[in-house]
């Protein structure tokens, strides 16, 4: 079973999201990057537009898949992480720390608590 | 229910991720595409390629049957010599792209692409002349070894002295690999030196264990269809499907080396690809780079100046050239190096450039 870890919120497409200060943080789970395998290309948003739950902000692209990534909330685009610009397999390595995607200011601070939380997560991803 | 090799439970052991793949349940990866890309480039690794199929034309008058559905000439190879060719129909565009084997004029062994073997067989029953030949698929297992190793662990399990000097590129011999009975070919698609192994499905498992316990100190890696993809492609290496098919022509892949117009007794195709020389080609197969951001993949429009001009065959990130690359067919004011276009990623415009193939060369 892959890493879940207990502080973070999940949405069903394998993102995760951490709320850090008034910000939050965006990555895709363990068990996404395994199933996609390596990562070779990362598209991200720009810095200041505007995410919108559950709408498609990026793309992942694997050596053999395009899979697209969907924002667990609402927000503006703060920082993207561009690490990933020429080590995309950063989030291989290490998807909830130096593999993260966006920061984004949340528009509406109440959509994290509809996430799924690690416990539900971890039942979605038994299940598939 | 996919088809299995005689391999499948050995890859299951081995943790694969397993994809059905034209009707055959095969490894995608085992570790890392990336890492068994490299390994290939640097060391050795191992593939099932037992899904291949074997068709054999034996008996007097083998050769020459078998000769007229190849685009290329066996009756200039010498016994013990292999040839890439292709399976035309009358368009001189592909039934399938496949590698033919002269053990002697009357006995030849062509190796066929799995999606593509029961149609291939069921064209050769139709149109050979004299000899018919025989579906021999289910009588071998293949496994290629491939890297700058497998000369190393394959001699070291087998008593037949598989050196260039004696087993040189697309030569092949008979021989006992780790006690094995194997045709051993020194051929692959991967780029890299290396063997392909046919032995009876019975044996593939010994075989296979032997090489991967044999090629430890090397480094040894089974290697799935995803590194073999990767491989290929930095190689522009055609996949049948992607960059070949029966829409283009031989001489439009850029594969007229494979295409002998001057042998004697023709083969199918011979008339349309003598034509399509004449009139001079409109369309040809190139490899680009993408000089934008991005990953071209199969089926993206290749535009100029905002026309849809032509369609990415094959594409990836190449692990070794650490570009973006691809194939695709351009108009042929299109193909020179150094040409430039735009690859249509996600509705995004992204330029690309002709460049020198193979992409990968040994540093």
């Amino acid at each position: 079973m892959s890493d879940i870890p207990k502080d973070l919120k999940y949405t069903k497409d394998h993102e995760w999201a951490r709320q850090q200060g008034n910000t939050v943080i965006i990555g895709v789970t363990a068990h996404a990057q395994e199933a996609l395998g390596d990562v070779v290309y990362v598209e991200l948003p720009k810095v200041g537009s505007t995410l919108t739950a559950g709408k498609q902000f990026g793309v992942i692209e694997s050596t053999k898949a395009v899979s697209e990534l969907f924002a667990p909330l609402s927000g503006k685009v703060v920082k993207v992480n561009d690490v990933l610009s020429d080590n995309p397999q950063t989030v291989n390595a290490d998807p909830y720390g130096s593999g993260w995607i966006v920061e984004i200011e949340p528009s509406d601070a109440q959509q994290l608590g509809e996430l799924m939380d690690a416990a539900a997560y971890e039942t979605l991803v038994k299940k598939a | 229910m996919a088809r299995r090799t005689p391999l499948n439970e050995a890859h299951r052991k081995l943790g694969a991720r397993m994809v059905d793949f034209a009707g055959w349940d095969m490894p995608v990866q085992y570790s890392s595409i990336l890492g068994e890309h490299e390994t290939v480039r640097t060391a050795v690794g191992l593939f099932d390629v037992s899904h291949m199929g074997e068709i054999e034309f034996s008996g007097p008058g083998a050769l020459e049957a078998a000769n007229r559905l190849i685009s290329n000439d066996l009756a200039r190879c010498k016994d013990g010599q292999a040839v890439y060719a292709g399976l035309l129909n009358e368009q001189g565009t592909f039934v399938d792209d496949v590698v033919a084997y002269r053990f002697s004029p009357e006995r030849i062994f062509i190796c066929v692409n799995s999606s593509n073997r029961e149609k291939d067989f069921a064209w050769m029953r139709e149109h050979a002349q004299g000899v018919k030949p025989v579906d021999r698929g289910d009588d071998y297992a293949q496994i290629a070894v491939q890297g700058p190793k497998a000369e190393g662990l394959v001699q070291r399990l087998t008593k037949t002295n598989v050196s260039k000097a004696q087993v040189d590129t697309y030569r092949f011999t008979e021989g006992e690999v780790a006690g094995v009975k194997c045709i051993i070919s020194r051929t692959g698609y991967t780029g890299e030196d290396g063997f392909e192994l046919y032995c009876a499905p019975n044996d593939a498992e010994k075989l296979w264990n032997a090489l991967l316990e044999g090629g430890q100190a090397d480094g040894v890696k089974p290697c799935g269809l995803g590194a073999r993809d990767s491989l290929r492609t930095e190689m522009k290496y055609a996949l049948y499907g992607n960059d070949i098919d029966d829409a283009h022509t031989a001489l439009e892949a850029g594969l007229g080396w494979i295409v002998k117009l001057d042998k004697p007794g023709g083969f199918i195709g011979k008339q349309a690809l003598e034509k399509q020389k004449a009139e001079g080609l409109k369309r040809k197969l190139v490899g680009f780079e993408l000089t934008g951001s991005g990953i071209p993949r199969h089926g993206y429009p290749i535009l100029k100046d905002g026309q849809r001009v032509g369609e990415v065959t094959s594409g990836t990130m190449g692990p070794s050239v650490k570009k973006p690359i691809g194939m695709g067919y351009v108009p042929t004011e299109l193909a020179a190096e150094g040409s430039t276009f735009e690859v249509e990623i996600r509705g995004r415009s992204v330029a690309a450039q002709v460049v020198k193939t193979p992409f990968w060369k040994k540093p």
